[in-house]
């Protein structure tokens, strides 16, 4: 695609928020948007079309169609199975990992198709993940952070990285005297926390949430959810969630999702409040999942 | 890039190649080298030890390596008939059969159902370290401490005999039917003794109608490993059984097996490419034919116990 | 049919329960029976060596005459021999189980090549020395040497070391791979800098079995040639050598009572250094026992 990669590089390598030219105008409903600022704020940033995707035999995912817009915050929802974390997993080819794992359809990021123009680590680098369960390395708070930023070619200052990461993820407060601690001896909550410092250290555009809250009690929860809306202003996020609650609270947008097909996705407070489908209605309804 | 780069909404370029994408495939490539060796052993045994046969078969047709009743390589009048050394090695593999199999069976039970878990913590590591003492230390045993006991007992025992091999082999392969047979019985779902007891059952009718019977495919494999680590035993039956091939099922003699065979012309000054030094190769064959057989076995029956609970 | 209360406040029948009792002390003497005979002979061996394990025995070259006897070139052959087999057989094993458990594709290639590695560590060990001496001495010309007994031995502890490194690495949290991986790290980055150094303690305890086996063995450095009357230490990797089983064997196959006794001696410092690598992987592994109940 392209051949001028030192000019591409330059152009990763950006901090997120070093660019000043987008002011944060998410608090504003997408609806509410002036035509300037849309242009902006409202693009699309990843591009699902006529995803399918099969567990050996076993179909997991059928003819998905879906945009992603950038610096929003958007939730997948569903019964569990329904198959809204293998999608998330598509998105960072995280399912290349599984073996007899087959996808077919595209994916693009910035209108790159993520499967065949690329690279899996490429596509992971840019693109971070937060999992269910806080996997942090048995290392040190600071060597977490460290890390993927070294690996992915980072030469400067390792401490205002670390401090920079914890702050935009909410932790740095708590963890500001003790960055030589190993984090496993850090509570369950703020492991999660350092996660998604740890993605942020490797600076990517978009941050993929694969149900962050289930194994937190409801106050890790709760500051969890305020470090989402925070990284809303820099980050596209994609927050798989089996709480509806939840999705309501921190998404912009909200798919709803039923064995392996998309039912619907709309502004959240409209799925909430007007689904155009009956399932996503009784979903939301708690008459089944 | 065809679309203009907006400082706003910062473009990812996927297309960029991993930059460590070239040591990364030397690296994939030098591990598959490592696991490639394993297989090349395999290759390498099975091939050297074919391709020296195949001289050997040259000279000694098959027939009469199979028909022959008496093995003499070594003498003016030849006769290549592997008999001896097969009825040899079997008789050392029985006897440790019959030492090892009950020993072994019994305490995988002992420490498996009855023993609690300070007994436990005192007895695998004592069956570890019978486990792990050298080959060399047993037939030094044999030799001087069973034979000399057995001839207290037995008055016309020679000092090199098939009985004081065979047990001591027994001896040392108590530890490998011991811990495979445990792995297998404590792989019996507890849901199945737990319904044994609650129809009313004993602990010993528990664990001999149910939690054995459960394990005996795991058994039976202990049972063949084992016994294929018998027929392989080479220092102890080196040692102590003697290096007279004898087609006899008599205990009280000496006889030679096919790995003291082996041993016995390498340490001769045997020639390289003498019908001699071809027959080690010739015995070697049929040694690795029959273990690979039964470890195949063996391990085609704990593959099928462990998908089956 | 029976009367419930009075079943309930009695007892199972005597015979059934003598029977239980009987089987479960026969269980138990078997289960002593394999330590008894370990005490025995442990006791033996001391009995036996008891004034041949002098600092004279530990000082000299072997000799026709077993007053003179000692074993000093079998213990510079020994260490020679097992530094030079963990060498060779560490880093292809070690390379082997990353391999298997990081890259491969599971299919039937990999199957085969997991039974293949089973299959051999239940290959015998005398067939390890026709290899050894067909392939190493005579093919590659490398003689009676330190470097093809070498070889032949991590040829031979090589599915040792690579099915304890697999577990080793197979006990690593996926979570951990998972993790970094999604930093954009490539697997080798995931294998060098995470799955190494969290196994690597698992990886040790292996491999100081693996090496215990093989400092034990001894058929197979028969047939590949090593020399019991060796009267000098070992100074390359191409001289000819003895280890501590080699000498043992030789001395145990001496119809004279006298060298009977020198090879009592000989297993004393054999075990002993059994002993002391056995302590080591046993430390090691209560290390990581603790360290597992802590994460």
């Amino acid at each position: 695609m392209s051949t001028e990669s030192p000019e591409v590089n330059e152009v990763i390598e950006q901090t997120p928020h070093a660019g000043d030219g987008a002011p944060p105008t998410d608090q504003l409903a997408p609806t509410l948007m002036s035509a300037t600022d849309a242009a902006n704020t409202t693009r699309t940033k990843i591009e699902i079309e006529n995803l399918n995707f099969w567990y050996g035999r076993k179909q997991a995912l059928t003819d998905i169609s879906l945009a992603i817009q950038e610096r929003r915050v958007t939730a997948f929802i569903g019964p569990s199975g329904c198959g809204k974390s293998t999608l998330l997993r598509c998105l960072n080819r995280m399912n290349d990992l599984i073996p007899g794992a087959r996808l077919e359809g595209t994916v693009r990021v910035d209108g790159h198709d993520i499967y065949n123009a690329s690279d899996a680590v490429v596509v992971r680098r840019h693109i971070g993940m937060v999992f269910q369960k806080p996997n942090p390395f048995p290392k040190s708070i600071y060597q977490n952070i460290v890390w993927g930023a070294k690996i992915n070619g980072f030469s400067g200052q390792p401490d205002e990285l670390v401090e920079r990461c914890l702050r935009q993820a909410a932790l740095w407060d708590e963890v500001k005297d003790r960055l030589g601690d190993n984090a496993y001896n850090l509570s369950g909550g703020q492991q999660q926390r350092l996660c998604i410092a740890r993605a942020l250290a490797v600076e990517p555009e978009i941050l993929l949430m694969d149900e962050p809250a289930s194994a937190l009690d409801p106050i890790a929860t709760t500051k969890l959810e305020e470090t989402i809306l925070d990284l809303r202003e820099r980050y596209t996020v994609v927050i798989v969630t089996h709480n509806m609650h939840q999705a309501r609270r921190v998404s912009d947008e909200t798919a709803f999702f039923y064995i392996g097909q998309l039912i619907e996705k709309t502004p959240t407070e409209q799925l909430f409040t007007r689904p155009r489908e009956q399932r996503t209605e009784d979903y939301i309804m708690g008459r089944f999942g | 890039m065809n679309g203009a780069s907006n400082i706003a909404s910062r473009n990812i370029d996927l297309a960029v190649k991993a930059r460590r994408g070239f040591g990364e495939r030397i690296i994939r490539f030098v591990l598959a080298g490592c696991a490639l060796v394993s297989v090349l052993v395999t290759v390498a045994i099975a091939a050297t030890l074919i391709y020296e046969s195949v001289g050997f078969f040259r000279d000694v047709s098959v027939l009469r390596f199979l028909t022959e009743s008496q093995w003499t390589p070594q003498f003016v009048d030849k006769q290549f008939g592997i008999w001896p050394l097969l009825s040899g090695t079997l008789l050392v593999t029985l006897i440790a059969a019959l030492v090892a199999m009950p020993i072994g069976l019994f305490s995988a039970i002992y420490i498996a159902e009855y023993a609690g878990d300070r007994i436990r913590r005192v007895l695998k590591p004592g069956l570890e370290v019978l486990a792990g003492v050298p080959t060399v230390v047993y037939g030094w045993f044999a030799l001087t401490f069973v034979t000399p006991v057995l001839q207290s007992i037995f008055p016309s025992l020679g000092v090199y005999n098939a009985l004081s091999a065979g047990l001591v082999v027994g001896i040392m392969i108590i530890p490998m039917v011991a811990s495979i047979s445990e792995d297998a019985i404590r792989a019996v779902p507890r849901a199945l003794a737990e319904g044994g007891y609650a129809l009313g059952g004993t602990k010993i009718e528990v664990v001999s109608t149910i939690v054995v019977p459960g394990a005996l495919s795991g058994i039976v494999a202990s049972f063949i490993l084992a016994l294929s680590r018998a027929i392989g035993e080479t220092m102890i039956v080196t040692l102590a059984a003697g290096a007279t091939p004898n087609l006899t099922i008599n205990p009280a003699e000496s006889i030679q097996t096919m790995t003291a065979f082996i041993v016995q012309v390498s340490l001769g000054d045997t020639p390289h490419g003498t019908i001699v030094y071809k027959s080690i190769f010739a015995v070697g064959l049929t040694l690795f034919l029959i273990t690979l057989g039964m470890n195949l076995l063996a391990n085609v029956i704990i593959r099928r116990y462990k998908e089956s609970y | 049919m029976a009367d419930l209360s009075k079943d309930i406040g009695g007892s199972v029948s005597a015979m059934r329960r003598r029977v239980g009792d009987a089987l479960a002390v026969l269980f138990l003497a078997a289960t002593m029976t394999g330590l008894v005979v370990l005490m025995v002979l442990l006791v033996d061996i001391v009995v036996q060596a008891w004034g041949w394990l002098s600092p004279g025995f530990l000082a000299n070259y072997p000799s026709r005459f077993p007053e003179q006897a000692g074993i000093k070139s079998a213990i510079f052959g020994s260490l020679w021999m097992i530094s030079l087999t963990g060498l060779i057989a560490i880093p292809v094993g070690v390379g082997a189980a990353i391999y298997l458990e990081e890259y491969a594709r599971t299919g039937w290639l990999l199957r085969v090549i997991q039974v293949n590695i089973a299959n051999l560590a239940g290959v015998p060990s005398v067939l390890y020395g026709i290899l050894g001496l067909a392939l190493f001495v005579r093919f590659l010309l490398l003689g009676r040497s330190l470097i093809a007994g070498a070889l032949t031995m991590a040829l031979l502890i090589l599915p040792v070391v690579i099915i304890s490194a697999q577990e080793a690495i197979r006990a690593v949290p996926s979570g951990v791979r998972e993790g970094a991986l999604a930093l954009g790290a490539t697997r080798w980055e995931v294998v060098r800098d995470h799955l190494l150094p969290m196994s690597a303690t698992g990886i040790l305890t292996g491999v100081i079995l693996a090496l215990s086996r093989a400092i034990g063995e001894t058929a197979p450095l028969l047939m590949i040639g090593a020399l019991s009357f060796v009267a000098f230490i070992p100074e390359g990797i191409m001289d000819s050598f003895t280890v501590l089983p080699i000498q043992i064997f030789n001395w145990a196959s001496r119809p004279q009572p006298e060298f009977k006794h020198l090879a009592a001696a000989g297993i004393v410092v054999l075990m002993v250094v059994l002993l002391i690598m056995n302590a080591a992987a046993i430390t090691l592994r209560n290390r990581l026992d603790k360290r597992r109940q802590q994460v």
